[in-house]
């Protein structure tokens, strides 16, 4: 447990830097795997007559869905499958890590045959105090998923608690 | 049948939705979201041990409350805005019941939007993954 965390110049410093642009592709096949995944029944995340009769273009994202990971082997992260060096991390020296939470804005459909431009950066840095593990250190990310023809069509804050 | 603005008030529940994924769920879960953390699919892994079982995705269960909001707006509208917080670990095998009720319902610039209040239930009641989502109605 840490004694006291501090926020330093150079912890500060990495705040709003924007990582290299990743490629996400949505597919037919990677809807339909995601949408497997979670337990769907509903036909217009499998069949693409279901999805053009709701009103999409293709098989459309489910939510909390935001592309495949494209994974290449040693520039991937093995566990998690995204890009292994997505922008400057936060020295911070903490060993235990927990997930806060996530919030995801979407602004415009998602759909398979779509390929995203993924950026991230670190938005904000703040301690908090908690009562089981003493100061924590909040360090929120932010990811900003762009399609082929430029339009922002999702943004997603996520929290990782440090400690 | 999709949903319109005029077929549901505030104070409305959604219709609960109920799971129990099992290791299997959870394997195509992995496959599906490309999250291959062993603490979600492999007992042998140390943080797994330590638990004494593998636990249930976040993003699972994050997921599984799109699914919720997604089933009820059946596509007559879209999802603006879902969040949730992770409060607790679950179990595989376990049922989580999802759930939420309507906060608000309001328009805004020629669009019509409801708040949604959501949790996923586990056995004992607790609300281990507590969220919130807009949604816009197309009619």
């Amino acid at each position: 447990m840490a004694e006291k965390i501090e926020i330093t110049d150079e912890m500060q410093a990495a705040v709003g830097i924007e990582s290299d642009p990743w490629p996400y592709e949505v597919t037919t096949t990677s809807v339909r795997a995601f949408a497997r995944g979670v337990g769907y029944t509903d036909r217009v995340y499998f069949d693409v007559k279901a999805a053009r009769a709701a009103g999409y273009r293709s098989l459309p994202c489910p939510p909390t869905y935001l592309g495949t990971p494209v994974f290449i082997p040693g520039e991937s992260n093995d566990t998690f499958s995204g890009p292994r060096n997505s922008g400057p991390g936060v020295k911070h020296g903490l060993k235990n890590v927990l997930d806060g939470g996530t919030e995801t804005e979407y602004l415009a459909d998602i759909c398979a045959g779509d390929t995203l431009t993924v950026t991230s950066k670190v938005a904000d840095l703040a301690i908090r105090e908690s009562k089981t593990t003493g100061q924590m250190l909040i360090v929120t990310n932010e990811t900003t998923f762009t399609n082929q023809d430029g339009v922002v069509v999702a943004k997603q804050r996520g929290q990782g608690l440090f400690y | 049948m999709p949903l319109t603005y005029d077929g549901f008030k505030e104070g409305d529940a959604i219709p609960e939705l109920e799971k129990s994924p099992g290791v299997t769920q959870l394997v195509k879960y992995a496959a599906g979201g490309g999250d291959f953390n062993p603490l979600h699919h492999d007992f042998a892994f140390p943080q797994s041990k330590a638990l004494g079982s593998i636990i249930v995705h976040g993003r699972f269960k994050y997921a599984a409350l799109g699914e919720l909001v997604s089933n009820w707006l059946d596509h007559g509208g879209r999802i603006q805005k879902l969040a949730c917080q992770y409060r607790g670990m679950d179990l595989p095998e376990r049922t989580m019941t999802l759930g939420g009720t309507v906060k608000r319902k309001w328009e805004e610039n020629g669009q019509k939007l409801a708040e949604l209040e959501l949790y996923a239930k586990n056995e004992e009641g607790k609300n281990t993954t507590p969220g919130s989502a807009i949604v816009r109605l197309d009619g």
